[in-house]
This record gives C-alpha cells, sequence and structure tokens, in this order.
C-alpha cells in the first residue's frame, strides 16, 4: 500500500516529466504513438538494455502489464524485468503490439544503436547502413557516436554518414555542404558519385555544384584506373594462359628451331590425361580429388613428353635443317592425334573438375581475383623458372645449348646429340603437356583444345625473340595484358585481330622479335 | 642461251588432259541423256568445277613456294577473298527475291537492321567491278603485306607464321555481324550470275568449263613467268637471296610480284568456286584450310605447277572418297599424308616422276628446300 | 607507288648524304674507324684502310680479326655502329644497301662458294651481267646475242666453259669457287671483294687462281682476304694485316711477314 501510495505521490510530482523522459513507460502502451516515442527515446537514451528491449520488440517477446505499466522481456520459458534484466514473475501480460510503421522506427532505432554498439563489426555495419539509408533524423546519433569512437577506421565510415546526411538534409549551411563533398570524393565508390551527381544537378549553391563537379571527376579518374587495374589484372592471367601454351614452344621452337604444329594436340594430350587422372581417382580413391591436378603434373608431362619423343625420333629427326617440311610433318600429326582422340574419347567436351582450392575469390587492393586464376599465374611462373634452371643449371641444359649452339663440335665432344635431341623435344613437349593441366581448369576439354593455342604461342615466341627465353616471358604478358587493355574499346574480337596485326607489322620492324640476338651468325 | 620453252612436254600434257576433261565431262553431262549409264549428273559437274577451283589455287601456291621459297600459310585468305567479292556481287544479284523482298539489301542485313547499303558494298551489282575487284582486293592486301614483309627480309618460317595470322585476323573478322559480310553465315543462297540461274544445269557446266578456262590461263602466266629471266631470278632468291642482292637485285621487289600475281590467282580460284558450292563464309579463312592447300602442292610436287594443280585433284578427290565411305579415316589419311609426303616423297608425284624419267637439266631445276631454321648465335668470327 | 614504280632499281646518286656533294678523297675505297659490335663483342674497334684506284690488296689475318666483318660493311650486309666508309670518294657505303651498293659497282665473292645451285653454269653468268635490275624488264625482256657471247668469253676466262648447261650444283668445290669470279667478273664492278678464294683447291688450282685475279687487277681494284700465305705471295701486291678489329701493319709482302708483331700474332713462328 504504501508503495502504491509512494508511486503516485511520485506521479502526481513529476507526472508528465516522467512519462516523457521514461521510454520503458512510452513503451508499455497500446498507442502506436507512443510506442513511436519510446523507441527512438531508448535508442537515443544510451541506455545499455536498450538493444535488448528493442530486440525484444521485434521479435514479438516484450510484454507489458497495462496494470502498471511495468516492461517483461519473455526470455525462454522465463520472464525478466525489462529495465533492470533481473529475473521476475508476472500475471495478465500482454505483448507490445507493433505495425508497420513501428518496425521502421525499429529497425532505424536498432541501426542508431548499433552506431554505439560494443562490436566494432556492428559499428561498421550501421554507419555503412546510414550511408545507404541517408535519412537524416539519425544524424544527431551519427554525431554522438562520431564523438565517442575511437577506431580510426570505423570513425571515417561515421564522418562520411555524416557527410552523406548533411548533404541529404535541407538547410545545411553551405560552409558544411563544401566541407562534406571532399570526405564522398575520398570516399570514391558508385553511391559517392551517385549523391555527387544529385549534388552537382540540384544543389542551390554554383560553388557546391562546381566542388562536386570536381569530386565526381576525381572519382571517375580513380574508378577508371581501378577498372584498368583490374583489366592488367585479366592480362597478367591471360599473357600467364599464354606463356604456359607457349614455353614448350619456346624449347622446340625457339631452341631447337623446329616447327611443330602438333605443340597444341601436346597441350590437348595434357588435359585429357587430367581427364583420365581424375576419373581414375573418382573411382578409386576420392579423398584425394583436391591432389588429383598435383598428381596429373607428372602423368601429363610422361604423357605427352613420350608422345613427343616418338614424334621426334620417328618424323622430326629425318627433317632437321627443313623447317618447313617439319612444319607440314608435324601439322599432319597433329591432325592425326586429334582424329585419334576424338575416336577414343568423342568429339564433345570433358568435365574436368576443380579442386577446392581452385573455387572462390579473394579481393587485393579492391581487385577480385579468382583463386583459380591465381593458381594458374603462379603455376606458369614457377614452370617458367623451372624450365629456364633446366636449361641453365643442369647437365642436360648445358647439353642442350651446346648441341643447339654448334652440334657438330658438341657430338665431337662426345654429347650424344640424337639422345639430346629427343630429350629436349621431349621437354618441350611435356612443359605443353604440363600446360594442359591447367588448360583443362579454364578451357573445354575437346579434341580442339589445341588448335586455339597454337597460332597465340607461334606469334608469342616470335614475337618475344626466338631463343629467347625471358623474351617469350615478356611476350606472353605484353600480349595478354595489351589484349585486356583493348578489350573495353573494341570488344574481345576487335581487340584480337588488332594484335594480331600488330604482331604482324612488328615483325616487319623486327624480324627477330623484341629481344633479338645479334650477330653475324644469326642473319644468315 | 638456255631458254626455256614457255610449253614444255609435261606442260602439253596438262593442257591436253585439261581440254580434254573440258570437252568430256560437258559431253556426258549435257549431251547423253539422264538414266543412260554413261551420264554424269550435274552435281559432279559442279564438284569436278570445285577440283578445278581448287588446282588454280594450289598453282597459285607452287608459284611461290615452288619458285620463290615463300611458304604462304594464309593463300585461303586470298582464295577467301575472291570468294566474298564474287559472293558480293551474287549477293545483289538476287534482288527482290530474298525472304524479305527487300530490293536492295540481301536478307542478313535487313534482319540485322541495316538502313542502307554499306559503302564497301556499292559497284558489286556490276559484275565487271565485281571481276576486278576479285583481282584487286587480293592483290592489293597480298602487295601490301609482301611489300612490308619482304622489304624487312621477313623470310621462312617467320613468313609462314605471320601469313598464318593474317588468314587468321581474317577470319575473325569475317565472323563478326558488323562486317557487313554475313557474319558466321558468310554469303548464300544465290540465285543468278551474268543473268542465268546458279543452280540451273547449263550455268553449272559453264562455270566448270569456265574454271577450266581459268586454270590453263593460270598456269600459262605462272609458266611465262617463271620461264623468263624474272623466273631464273626468282629462283635464285629463292636459292640464296642474300646473294641476289650482292648481284644489285632487289629480291622484295620478284617476291613481292610473285606473291601479288599469285594472290590474284587465288582470288580468281575463290571467285570461281563459290558459285559452283554455293556459299561462302568465314570458314575459308581457317588456317587449316590454307595449310592444306600446301600438301595439295606438296603431294603433286612443288615447283613444277603441273603436280600442284594435280595435287589438289588428287587430294581432293580421296578427300571425297573417303569422307563419303569413312568419315573418321580422312582426318587420319590426311594427316598421315603430311607425314609420308615430307619424309618419302618430298619431290611430290610429279617431281619424283621428272626425276625417274625427266631429263637431266629438268631435274637440276627442282629446289632444294633452303636452310632457314632460326638458330642460336654461333660464335661470331671475324 | 604503282607495280611498275616498284620494280625500277633504286636511284641511289642523289640520296646518300653530304658525301655526295665534293668528293673527299681520291682513293676508291676509304675506311676510316670503323667500329662494329656484336651483342658485346667488338669485332671491329677503329678499322681504317684506304685503296686505291686499280689496286690490288692482300688482306691477312687470324680468324676473329675482322676480314669478313670489315667485307659485311662495305657491302651492306652490315652497318657500322660508327666511322665512315666512301666508295669513290662520294657514296656513303654505310648508308646504301646491299643492291645499291652491287649497283655502284662493287661485287663481292662469299667465304663460302655462293652460287645458284639450281641454275645453269651459263645462268649463273646471266644472272650477274650488268644490266637493268629490274622485275618488269625481266619478264618482259630477254637477253641478246651479245650477251650470250660476252658469257661464253667469260666462262673461257674462268675455265668453265666446257660446263656451260651443267647445273651448278654439280660443279666441284674450286670450280664453284671460280663460278662465283665470273658472275663477279660479268658484274663488272669497279672493286671486287673476294673472300677466300683459294679455300679447299689444289695447289695447282691455287696457281691458277693467283694468275686469274693477278690478271683481273689489271683493270679492277681488288681486296683479297686469305690465309694461303703462298697464294698471298704469289698476288705480288700489298697485303694489310689485320688483328682484333684494326690495322695492325700494311706493306709488302716481305714487310709485313717480317714486321714482329704479326709474327707474333698470326705466322706464329
Amino acid at each position: 500500500m504504501i508503495r502504491i501510495l509512494l508511486l503516485l505521490l511520485t506521479l502526481g510530482l513529476s507526472g508528465p516529466a516522467l512519462a516523457q523522459s521514461d521510454p520503458y513507460a512510452r513503451l508499455a502502451s497500446d498507442s502506436y504513438g507512443d510506442i513511436e516515442t519510446g523507441i527512438a527515446g531508448l535508442a537515443a537514451s544510451g541506455d545499455p538494455r536498450a538493444g535488448a528491449v528493442l530486440a525484444a520488440l521485434a521479435e514479438g517477446r516484450l510484454l507489458y502489464r497495462p496494470s502498471d505499466k511495468a516492461l517483461f522481456v519473455k526470455q525462454g520459458d522465463g520472464l525478466v524485468e525489462a529495465r533492470s534484466g533481473g529475473a521476475a514473475t508476472a500475471e495478465g501480460l500482454k505483448p507490445v503490439r507493433a505495425n508497420n510503421k513501428i518496425r521502421r522506427a525499429l529497425e532505424a532505432a536498432q541501426g542508431q544503436l548499433n552506431l554505439v554498439s560494443t562490436d566494432p563489426g556492428k559499428r561498421r555495419e550501421a554507419a555503412e547502413a546510414v550511408f545507404k539509408a541517408r535519412d537524416t533524423s539519425a544524424l544527431p546519433a551519427v554525431e554522438t557516436a562520431l564523438a565517442k569512437e575511437s577506431d580510426r577506421g570505423i570513425k571515417r565510415l561515421f564522418e562520411q554518414a555524416r557527410a552523406a546526411l548533411l548533404l541529404a538534409k535541407p538547410g545545411t549551411p553551405e560552409a558544411d555542404r563544401l566541407a562534406a563533398l571532399p570526405i564522398l570524393q575520398a570516399r570514391g565508390d558508385g553511391d559517392s558519385i551517385a549523391i555527387l551527381r544529385t549534388i552537382a544537378a540540384s544543389d542551390p549553391s554554383e560553388t557546391v555544384k562546381a566542388a562536386a563537379g570536381r569530386g565526381i571527376q576525381a572519382i571517375e579518374t580513380r574508378l577508371a584506373v581501378a577498372a584498368a587495374a583490374q583489366n592488367v589484372w585479366y592480362g597478367v592471367s591471360l599473357g600467364s594462359v599464354l606463356l604456359l601454351a607457349a614455353i614448350g614452344l619456346a624449347i622446340t621452337f625457339g631452341v631447337m628451331g623446329i616447327i611443330n604444329m602438333a605443340h597444341g594436340e601436346m597441350v590437348m594430350l595434357g588435359a585429357y590425361t587430367t581427364y583420365l587422372v581424375q576419373d581414375a581417382i573418382r573411382a578409386h580413391a576420392p579423398g584425394l580429388f583436391d591432389w588429383s591436378l598435383a598428381i596429373s603434373i607428372p602423368c601429363a608431362f610422361l604423357v605427352a613428353g613420350a608422345v613427343g619423343v616418338v614424334i621426334e625420333r620417328g618424323i622430326i629427326r629425318f627433317l632437321y635443317g627443313r623447317p618447313l617440311e617439319t612444319l607440314l610433318a608435324t601439322f599432319g600429326v597433329s591432325l592425326i592425334l586429334q582424329q585419334s582422340v576424338r575416336s577414343i574419347f568423342g568429339p564433345t567436351n570433358r568435365e574436368v573438375g576443380s579442386p577446392g582450392f581452385m573455387s572462390g575469390a579473394f579481393d587485393l587492393f579492391g581487385l577480385s581475383i579468382t583463386w583459380g586464376r591465381m593458381w594458374i599465374v603462379l603455376f606458369s611462373f614457377s614452370v617458367f623458372l623451372g624450365l629456364l634452371f633446366v636449361l641453365r643449371k643442369t647437365a642436360f641444359g648445358l647439353k642442350t645449348r651446346a648441341v643447339t649452339q654448334n652440334r657438330r663440335m658438341a657430338a665431337a665432344m662426345g654429347i650424344r646429340t640424337p639422345w639430346v635431341d629427343a630429350m629436349t623435344f621431349g621437354l618441350g613437349s611435356g612443359i605443353a603437356g604440363i600446360a594442359g593441366v591447367a588448360l583443362s581448369q579454364i578451357d573445354n576439354v575437346s579434341p580442339n583444345l589445341g588448335q586455339g593455342y597454337i597460332i597465340d604461342s607461334f606469334l608469342v615466341v616470335v614475337f618475344g625473340g626466338v631463343g629467347n627465353l625471358w623474351g617469350t616471358l615478356v611476350a606472353a604478358l605484353t600480349l595478354g595484358v595489351a589484349n585486356k587493355l583493348f578489350e573495353p574499346y573494341f570488344g574481345a574480337v576487335l581487340a584480337k585481330i588488332a594484335l594480331l596485326i600488330f604482331i604482324i607489322l612488328f615483325i616487319q620492324k623486327r624480324p627477330r622479335g623484341l629481344f633479338a640476338l645479334k650477330g653475324r651468325a644469326v642473319e644468315s | 642461251m638456255t631458254r626455256t620453252r614457255l610449253i614444255d612436254p609435261k606442260g602439253w600434257i596438262f593442257l591436253a588432259a585439261l581440254a580434254a576433261f573440258c570437252l568430256v565431262v560437258p559431253l556426258l553431262n549435257l549431251g547423253i541423256p539422264e538414266g543412260s549409264g554413261l551420264h554424269l549428273p550435274t552435281y559432279l559437274v559442279s564438284l569436278f568445277g570445285k577440283y578445278l577451283a581448287f588446282a588454280l589455287l594450289a598453282l597459285s601456291l607452287d608459284l611461290v613456294w615452288g619458285y620463290c621459297g615463300i611458304l604462304s600459310l594464309g593463300h585461303g585468305a586470298f582464295f577467301g577473298l575472291g570468294g566474298y567479292a564474287m559472293g558480293m556481287y551474287l549477293m545483289r544479284q538476287i534482288g527482290p527475291r530474298g525472304v524479305y523482298g527487300n530490293p536492295v539489301l540481301p536478307d542478313f542485313m535487313v534482319f540485322l537492321n541495316y538502313k542502307e547499303l554499306p559503302w564497301y558494298w556499292l559497284g558489286f551489282d556490276h559484275f565487271a567491278f565485281a571481276a576486278l575487284m576479285v583481282l584487286a582486293v587480293p592483290g592489293l592486301l597480298a602487295f601490301v603485306f609482301g611489300w612490308l614483309a619482304f622489304r624487312s627480309r621477313v623470310t621462312g618460317v617467320y613468313l609462314s607464321i605471320i601469313t598464318q595470322a593474317m588468314t587468321f585476323a581474317l577470319m575473325l573478322a569475317f565472323f563478326r555481324n558488323d562486317m557487313g559480310l554475313g557474319g558466321n553465315n558468310g554469303l548464300t543462297d544465290f540465285k543468278d550470275i551474268l543473268g542465268f540461274p546458279v543452280q540451273a544445269q547449263g550455268t553449272r557446266v559453264a562455270l566448270f568449263v569456265a574454271t577450266g578456262i581459268a586454270l590453263a590461263l593460270g598456269y600459262l602466266v605462272a609458266r611465262f613467268m617463271t620461264v623468263s629471266a624474272y623466273g631464273k631470278i626468282l629462283i635464285a632468291v629463292r636459292d640464296a637471296e642474300s646473294r641476289t642482292r650482292f648481284l644489285g637485285y632487289r629480291p622484295e621487289h620478284y617476291k613481292t610480284l610473285a606473291f601479288t600475281v599469285s594472290a590474284m590467282m587465288a582470288g580468281v580460284a575463290g571467285a570461281l568456286y563459290v558459285p559452283q558450292v554455293g556459299i561462302i563464309n568465314p570458314g575459308e579463312f581457317a588456317p587449316t584450310n590454307s595449310i592444306e592447300a600446301v600438301i595439295w602442292v606438296a603431294v603433286g610436287g612443288r615447283g613444277t605447277l603441273v603436280g600442284a594443280a594435280l595435287g589438289a585433284v588428287i587430294v581432293n578427290y580421296a578427300k571425297t572418297v573417303l569422307t563419303g565411305a569413312l568419315p573418321d579415316a580422312w582426318l587420319f589419311a590426311l594427316g598421315a599424308l603430311f607425314v609420308v609426303v615430307t619424309l618419302f616423297m618430298p619431290k611430290g608425284i610429279v617431281g619424283t616422276l621428272i626425276e625417274r624419267f625427266g631429263s637431266r637439266r629438268a631435274r637440276a631445276k627442282l629446289p632444294p628446300e633452303p636452310e632457314i631454321a632460326p638458330k642460336l648465335a654461333e660464335e661470331g668470327q671475324g | 607507288m604503282s607495280g611498275t614504280d616498284l620494280l625500277e632499281p633504286i636511284r641511289h646518286d642523289a640520296s646518300v648524304g653530304p658525301a655526295t656533294k665534293k668528293r673527299v678523297t681520291d682513293a676508291l675505297l676509304y675506311l676510316d674507324d670503323l667500329k662494329v659490335t656484336f651483342d658485346g663483342y667488338r669485332a671491329l674497334r677503329g678499322l681504317s684502310l684506304t685503296l686505291d684506284r686499280g689496286e690490288m690488296r692482300a688482306i691477312i689475318g687470324p680468324n676473329g680479326a675482322g676480314k669478313t666483318t670489315m667485307m659485311d660493311c662495305i657491302t651492306g650486309k652490315t652497318r657500322p655502329d660508327t666511322g665512315t666508309a666512301l666508295f669513290d670518294g662520294t657514296y656513303d657505303l654505310t648508308r646504301l644497301d646491299e643492291p645499291a651498293i652491287a649497283d655502284l659497282g662493287i661485287g663481292r665473292k662469299f667465304q663460302k662458294p655462293t652460287v645458284f645451285e639450281s641454275h645453269t653454269v651459263a645462268d649463273n653468268i646471266l644472272l650477274a651481267l650488268k644490266g637493268p635490275r629490274s622485275g618488269v624488264a625481266s619478264l618482259f625482256g630477254w637477253r641478246n646475242r651479245v650477251e650470250a657471247e660476252r658469257i661464253d668469253a667469260l666462262l673461257t676466262k674462268v675455265g668453265l666453259i666446257a660446263h656451260r648447261g651443267r647445273p651448278a650444283a654439280d660443279l666441284s668445290h674450286g670450280q664453284k669457287q671460280w663460278l662465283e669470279i665470273g658472275m663477279l667478273l660479268a658484274q663488272d664492278p669497279k672493286l671486287l671483294l673476294v673472300d677466300e678464294p683459294v679455300a679447299g683447291m689444289t695447289d695447282a688450282e691455287t696457281a691458277e687462281t693467283a694468275t686469274l685475279l693477278r690478271e683481273i687487277a689489271r683493270d679492277h681494284a681488288v681486296i683479297v682476304v686469305e690465309h694461303d700465305m703462298h697464294f698471298v705471295r704469289a698476288l705480288e701486291c700489298r697485303v694489310t694485316c689485320l688483328h682484333e678489329g684494326a690495322v695492325l701493319a700494311e706493306g709488302s709482302i716481305d714487310a709485313v711477314s717480317a714486321d714482329p708483331k704479326v709474327v707474333e700474332v698470326y705466322l706464329g713462328r
């Protein structure tokens, strides 16, 4: 009884003030207006329980006792007192109701609450949400949060949100609007540019309009640079594919001087080897699937390399010194290999799977990079370096270079030149096979796979300078990047045609490629 | 002086055989009623006409490869360009008989919402203009391409590779719808040529005979070029290009001329091919086609002209027979042909025959393969 | 440019640069401070040499001395990095290409005999004969009887008249050397560059070749590169010894072969 009296007394003394300032009391109501006010009040109060209470309201777990306007939150089977969070029991409770308007208010309030959440991830999200929603009523909350924020990254987000709100809010002083522009410009994404466009079109002040215009330009420049960077990456990726395809040819054509038109088919054999390895793994050891590419690499090398050795011993060795006839004979071989594969595996594409580590993407300084491409780039550079090592640092490489430079002298020194020829050709073919493993991941594994790469590969080797491995690397990357940089302007096909024409003209200018060997002997 | 006659014995045999072929085929087709066992169906007349067009292409290739050492892997491009020039004329002759009935625009242009004829189609309604373009377009391309390449002394496999790149680039270009040449469907559904229906028996026989005459003329032109002093210099350039420079010759001039004339011949071959097969599409530019033409020459015997024509007919006849009987076997056979000819019959059929039965001097005319392998720098010695 | 223009020979007279304006030297061939580098290897390191009209000169020197590179510079095959090369005191050889230089009247025989193997001996001479070099002329013109006689005279001179109808490929090594000399003569150049003409010849052939060259030298300037000292002695001319891309000694054969520097680097006693 005394408690009730006291309560009444309190109500009597400060009734209206209490009702105004106590959001809990407002919430314990069946008037939507009151509830809405309560939500806003609670969100602005900084009360540590506010988040839990609002969440309960959103989920329909907030109850009130009409008799004394006490608020409770249903938690599991029990009840807790809303204000204190202490366990409680009560009878005759009614849920606090919500309509669409309430829900909207609730969302905004929760967003504001998140602005001051203790979880930095939540604050970040909330700042972004405010920036995107541009609800000017959130401005005070943002300013409060900004004042409190200590994390520099999040603080910047708050500043951006504040700038967006200031610009959206009618009546912001011109100085503040001008100050807000550079913040958006610094942010520089599509949303910022949209805001700046609105300002540039409709702001009452010419100064602000002009500043916004400059900001748009700055952002557009930066976006273009970012797009170019992305294209360069695509170019590097394409270049690494070209490198993979051409690198074996850099040996057979560049070092040995053999025109191997069946080079593309070596790549194709490598891809089919991958298919067979995966097939075997699926059937006998599914757990090893993630290792299927690693297992395929040596297999593809051996298969393509062995076929290469057979071609060299069976055909090419009779044609040394007659490059044009080698070209024709190996073209015949390429037809036979294609048709063989077509007869065995059928003309349609074969499905080669990707292990887990090849899928997905990651973000690097705003560039989106897929893991598959990333691995192919790395792989192709590793193959390149490995080959360089073999040719430069091993006894076999020494013999190869000796034979290609002076066959008779090498023979006189006791090098078995036919063996070196066969092994070198096998090495070049084997590397083409390895390329096939990688290309099986990004291209259709069909009998025609190799044909798509043969012309490009030759052009890469010729462009880079025959006999120069580094030239091949530079040429592959140059052509890859140039192709992707042209594409946005000309489209894929025209870009490709432009490059072909460029190479044709380039060879007129420098018939020996980018890194030509100079000297009397090469001229004859 | 070792002057060579314009038409030597093998030339007479060739021309006589060609003349006989061009007489007998029409006779068997027109002169003998259908139903008789001796009657030659009209589709075979066109098939033979196609062989003769290929023979002209092979002849043009032999002019540059056999006598000039230029292994062009892009002659299909000149063939295709000539074919397109003819195709454009034939498209314009359709007039309002197309599916959309547009009197000016070919069907594919109506379909692609063209409002008017692109400028490069203008004039193609006149046969004379189209015929000029059949020569001029491949000729000009070859002239520019050859002049640039030969002046820069691009030779051997490098040249082969860039000719291949050229035809590949053209193929990509012609596949584009924006090119205004029918995209990947190419040009087809022809109706009339010079007012005669393309499909009619008489027209087909006439086209066949025209192709035979073109082949004979092509042979005479090539022969005229190769037996003149020009031809001797050409062969000298083939065998020792740098030596001719020290004698004061400019090999690039000689090669450019041969390459240009050869491209024009290929263009004519393409122009005669198109009305007989009824279609031209970008597939004709495929690098594989050009390489296939090289093997015709190699099979027949390069540097013999007659052999090139013969090789084209033999290989294509084999192709027709094999693709009909054993479709899968054709590529095996073609591939094996490439290998076997280069390994065991480098002089081809006619070359081998000359070697066995021909005179000593004729033997010497057969080309050795010049050494143009790219190789690493040997020790420079001073 | 039309097709026929293309096939005209390049006019070289007016386009050779400052040297055309006045005759700088009376020497037929004037080389000064020629330098050539191949990928870091210095083939010529300041070679200077002058040759008078009608003079015959023998060039000797060890392998790598720069003999062939010098010839390459004179004939336009190699462009020197720096230096002067004047022909007839007016033509700057460093700015002309091979056909233009050949047209000026400089003929060259290579170390490895290079004849047109598919052609007959007579045709080889025919192709070398002085005359228009244009493609159209070659297509429609034909050499007349006078030239046939000239060819026979030349073949008689080099002793190959009996082989005139044979393919050049059938000739022996020595005969090919002579055929190439015959081709040089057919060009009727003012200056003949002859690189190792007697390599692979028998002693008798060598002696004959020396006689032939002496005869040629009566109305032509000749530079002969040769290792065979007996042959060089038989030429009876001034000798220049090259070493490491520059002139080491110059003078009569006796003076040069007595020079202690030459003895040390080349003759090596």
